[in-house]
C-alpha cells in the first residue's frame, strides 16, 4: 500500500464515518458540524485527485459560508427534537426496505463491473488546475455555465418575493425625512427673563 | 474524473466564438425578462399594467424570433452535411430543430393566453405584482433550454430554472396557509426528484463517460445496454424523476395538493406550459439519449401509464373540488402521453406530441373558466359551482362544454382525434392490452366530465345553492372573453381538422430522429 493510498483510505473512513454521524446524531448542531467535517474531508480527497481549485473551493464556500448560515439558522430555530422523531418508529419498516432495496441495487451495480473505464493518466507537475477548470468553463460550458447564473438570479428574485413585507407601522428610521428636516422642526426657542442670583438683592 | 480535465483541455486558443444565431429567442427573452424586471421596480401600483403589457410583449416577440429563427440557408447546409434539420451550437449543447421549434412556440403563446387569464385574478386578490411576470419569463425560459437541450446537464439546469421559479409562484400567496404548504410540499418533493434524476444522470454519465445525448446513445450502440446493470439502474432512477416531473402515478402524490393549494392564477400556468416541457424533457432523454435500451423503458412505462389511467379516472370521480378534479384528470392525460412515447414509433411521439399540445391548450381553457366565474373573496373551485351555468352564461357554459368533451374525448372535439392517434400508435406497437386498458379507463373517466356538464346543463343554479353572487354575471375584460372563446372554438377547430398540427408534429418528429 503506497502513501497515497494510505491517506485516501483514512479520509475515505473519516467521510463515510461523518456522513453517518449527520443522519444519526441527535443534536441538530453535532449533525451540522459532522457535516463541516464530511466536507473537509472530501475537499482532501479531491485535493488527492489533484482537483486543488475544488477541494479549496469547497471548502471556502461550503464550510466558511453555507455551513456558517446553517448552524446560525440551527440555533435561531429552537427545534424540537422529540417532535421530529415522532412517528419515527411507524415509518421504520418503509424505510428499511427502501433502504436495503437501494442497497441492493448499488452493490449490484458496484459488483457488475460497469465503471471499467480506463483511469486518466495523472496530469504533470506544472499543470494548473485552476487554469483548466476556467478555460472549459468559460469556453466550452460556457452556455450551461450562463444558465447557472440566471438560476440564481432567479433564486435572489424569488427569495425577495417570498420574504418582503411592506408592514404599516413599524418604526423604522426613515433617511429622507431626517435628511429633509430642518432647524426649526428640531429646536424650539425659549424666550425667558433673566434671573437674578441669589442673595444679590 | 477531475483529472480529464487537466489532461484534455489544455488546449488554448482553439476555441471559436459560438453560433449565436439559433439562440437568440431564448437570448432575448432573458434580456426582455431582465428589462421587465428593472422597469417593474420604478412602477406604482396603479400603473403595474405596464409590466403586464411588456411582458407580452416580450412573449410574443419571441414567439416570433422562434417561427422566424428558421435559416432556410444554413438548415439546408445542416441537412446536406449531417442529414438532419437541426441545427446546434454551445459545443453542441443547444439544438434547434423543427421539433424544437413547434414546442417552443406552443410554451410561448400558452403562457401569453395564461398571462391574459391571471390578470383579472391576480388583480382583484392583491397579487397583480411584477415578480408573477418576471418568474413565470423565467419559467418559459426554463422551458424552452430543456426544449433545446442536447446534453444532460443542460436538460437538468433547464429544469431547475422552471422549478425554481414553480416553486416561488405556488407560495406566491404569502399569508395563504394552504399556498404555502402547497409550495413547501412541491419544493421538497420536486427537490427529491431533481435529485433522483441527478444520480441517474450521473451513473450513465460513469458508464457511457459523456454527458452528450447523441454520444451516450454512439457508446450504447457498440454494447449490449440491457444486461448492463450501471445504465439500467441509471435508467430506472432517470424515469423515476422524470415520473415526479411528469405527474405520473405512482409519483402523482403531490399533483392534487398542490393544484388545489395554489392561487388558481397559479395551478393554470402550473397545469398547461411546463407539460410541454415535461414532454420535451422526457423525448430528449429517452428517445433521443437512451434509445438502445428501448426494451427497458417501455416495460416500466407501461407500468406507469396503467397505473396513472387507472388512479387517475378512479379518483376523479370522488372529487367535489373541481381544480382537485383536474388535477387526477391531468393524472390520467399523462399516462395517455406515456402510452405514445412507449410506443416507441415515429408515430407513437408524434401522436404523443400532439396530445401535449392540444392538452395544454384545453386545460388552459377550463382553469380559465375557473377564474372566470370566481371573485374576490370567493373561488368557484367547487363542482357545484357550475350548477345551473347554461343558464346564467350559455357562452360560456357552451365553452366549458367543449373543454370537459375534449378531456373526456367525445368527438368533434380535439381531445377525441388525439386519444385515438395515440390509441391507433399503441395499437400498431402490438401492445392491444394496454390500448383496451386505456379505452376502459377513459369510459370511466368520461363518468365525471358528464358529471360536470349535466350540473350545467340540467340543474337549476337556485336549487342548492341559493348564493345570490353566482347569479352576478362574470366581470372581466374584453380581452379575457375574446380569448377564451377562441380558445374554445379552436378546441373544435382542430378536433374538426387536426391534420395541419399532427403532420406538424410528425414532420418535427422525423427530422429530429
Amino acid at each position: 500500500m503506497t502513501f497515497e493510498l494510505f491517506i485516501f483510505y483514512v479520509f475515505s473512513a473519516v467521510t463515510l464515518f461523518s456522513a453517518v454521524g449527520v443522519v444519526t446524531a441527535r443534536n441538530p448542531v453535532y449533525a451540522a458540524l459532522f457535516l463541516i467535517l464530511a466536507f473537509f474531508t472530501s475537499a482532501a480527497t479531491w485535493v488527492l485527485l489533484e482537483a486543488e481549485f475544488l477541494g479549496v473551493v469547497l471548502v471556502l464556500v461550503y464550510v466558511g459560508a453555507v455551513m456558517v448560515l446553517f448552524l446560525f439558522v440551527i440555533m435561531m430555530l429552537d427545534i424540537n427534537i422529540d417532535t421530529l422523531k415522532e412517528g419515527f418508529t411507524r415509518y421504520m419498516p418503509i424505510g428499511i426496505l427502501v433502504a436495503v432495496a437501494v442497497a441492493a441495487e448499488m452493490i449490484l451495480v458496484m459488483k457488475s463491473k460497469t465503471f471499467d473505464r480506463p483511469i486518466p493518466e495523472a496530469a504533470p507537475l506544472d499543470s494548473s488546475n485552476t487554469e483548466a477548470i476556467g478555460e472549459i468553463l468559460y469556453t466550452e460550458y460556457v452556455y450551461p455555465f450562463e444558465i447557472a447564473a440566471v438560476i440564481l438570479v432567479v433564486a435572489i428574485i424569488a427569495a425577495i418575493a417570498l420574504t418582503l413585507r411592506r408592514r404599516e407601522g413599524v418604526k423604522k428610521q426613515d433617511q429622507g425625512a431626517q435628511i429633509r428636516t430642518r432647524k426649526e422642526d428640531r429646536l424650539r426657542i425659549v424666550k425667558m427673563k433673566t434671573e437674578a442670583k441669589q442673595g444679590e438683592r | 474524473m477531475f483529472m480529464s480535465f487537466t489532461t484534455a483541455t489544455l488546449i488554448p486558443m482553439q476555441f471559436a466564438i459560438p453560433d449565436f444565431a439559433p439562440a437568440i429567442p431564448e437570448i432575448f427573452l432573458l434580456a426582455g425578462t431582465c428589462l421587465v424586471l428593472l422597469v417593474d421596480l420604478f412602477l406604482k401600483d396603479s400603473n403595474r399594467y405596464i409590466t403586464y403589457l411588456l411582458s407580452q410583449t416580450v412573449l410574443l416577440i419571441t414567439a416570433y424570433l422562434v417561427i422566424s429563427g428558421i435559416n432556410d440557408v444554413s438548415m439546408a447546409e445542416a441537412l446536406q452535411t449531417t442529414g438532419k434539420a437541426s441545427l446546434t451550437t454551445f459545443s453542441e449543447m443547444f439544438v434547434l430543430d423543427p421539433m424544437s421549434q413547434v414546442l417552443k412556440v406552443s410554451i410561448l403563446l400558452i403562457t401569453v393566453g395564461v398571462f391574459v387569464y391571471s390578470r383579472p385574478y391576480l388583480k382583484t386578490r392583491q397579487m397583480f405584482k411584477g415578480e408573477y411576470f418576471t418568474l413565470g419569463m423565467f419559467a418559459v425560459l426554463g422551458m424552452m433550454i430543456m426544449v433545446s437541450a442536447k446534453t444532460m446537464l443542460v436538460i437538468y439546469l433547464g429544469l431547475e430554472l422552471l422549478s425554481l421559479a414553480m416553486y416561488a409562484m405556488v407560495a406566491f400567496r404569502r399569508n395563504d396557509g394552504r399556498a404555502s404548504e402547497a409550495g413547501m410540499k412541491y419544493f421538497v418533493l420536486g427537490a427529491i426528484a431533481s435529485g433522483m434524476l441527478l444520480y441517474g444522470m450521473s451513473i450513465i454519465y460513469g458508464v457511457t463517460g459523456s454527458l452528450h445525448l447523441d454520444h451516450i446513445d454512439s457508446f450504447m450502440m457498440g454494447h449490449n445496454v440491457m444486461t448492463n446493470m450501471g445504465l439500467l439502474l441509471g435508467l430506472s432512477f432517470v424515469l423515476v424523476g422524470l415520473g415526479f416531473k411528469l405527474g405520473v402515478v405512482p409519483f402523482h402524490m403531490w399533483v392534487p395538493d398542490v393544484y388545489d393549494g395554489s392561487p388558481t392564477a397559479v395551478t393554470l400556468f402550473l397545469g398547461t406550459a411546463p407539460k410541454i416541457a415535461a414532454f420535451a424533457m422526457m423525448f430528449r432523454l429517452l428517445v433521443e439519449g437512451l434509445d438502445e435500451m428501448l426494451l427497458g423503458w417501455q416495460q416500466i412505462l407501461s407500468l406507469l401509464a396503467a397505473l396513472s389511467l387507472f388512479i387517475g379516472n378512479v379518483v376523479a370521480i370522488a372529487q367535489t373540488n373541481i381544480k382537485r378534479m383536474l388535477a387526477y384528470s391531468t393524472i390520467s392525460h399523462m399516462g395517455f402521453v406515456l402510452l405514445g412515447i412507449l410506443a416507441g414509433t415515429e408515430v407513437g411521439y408524434a401522436s404523443s406530441m400532439f396530445y401535449i399540445i392540444t392538452y395544454s391548450i384545453v386545460a388552459m381553457g377550463a382553469f380559465g373558466i375557473i377564474i372566470l366565474l370566481s371573485r374576490d373573496g370567493y373561488e368557484a373551485d367547487r363542482l357545484i359551482d357550475l350548477q345551473g351555468l347554461s343558464s346564467r352564461h350559455p357562452w360560456y357554459a357552451f365553452m366549458m362544454m367543449l373543454f370537459l368533451f375534449s378531456m373526456a374525448g367525445v368527438p368533434p372535439t380535439v381531445g377525441f382525434y388525439a386519444k385515438l392517434s395515440v390509441l391507433k400508435a399503441v395499437v400498431g406497437a402490438e401492445v392491444v392490452w394496454l390500448a383496451v386498458f386505456a379505452v376502459v379507463m377513459s369510459v370511466i373517466g368520461a363518468y365525471y366530465y358528464l358529471r360536470a356538464i349535466k350540473l350545467m346543463y340540467f340543474d337549476q343554479p337556485d336549487e342548492f345553492v341559493g348564493d345570490e353572487e353566482l347569479l352576478v354575471p362574470a366581470k372581466s375584460g374584453f380581452d379575457f372573453k375574446l380569448l377564451l372563446s377562441v380558445n374554445g372554438l379552436s378546441v373544435l377547430a382542430l378536433g374538426i381538422l387536426p391534420g395541419a398540427l399532427m403532420s406538424l408534429c410528425v414532420l418535427a418528429v422525423e427530422a429530429s430522429l
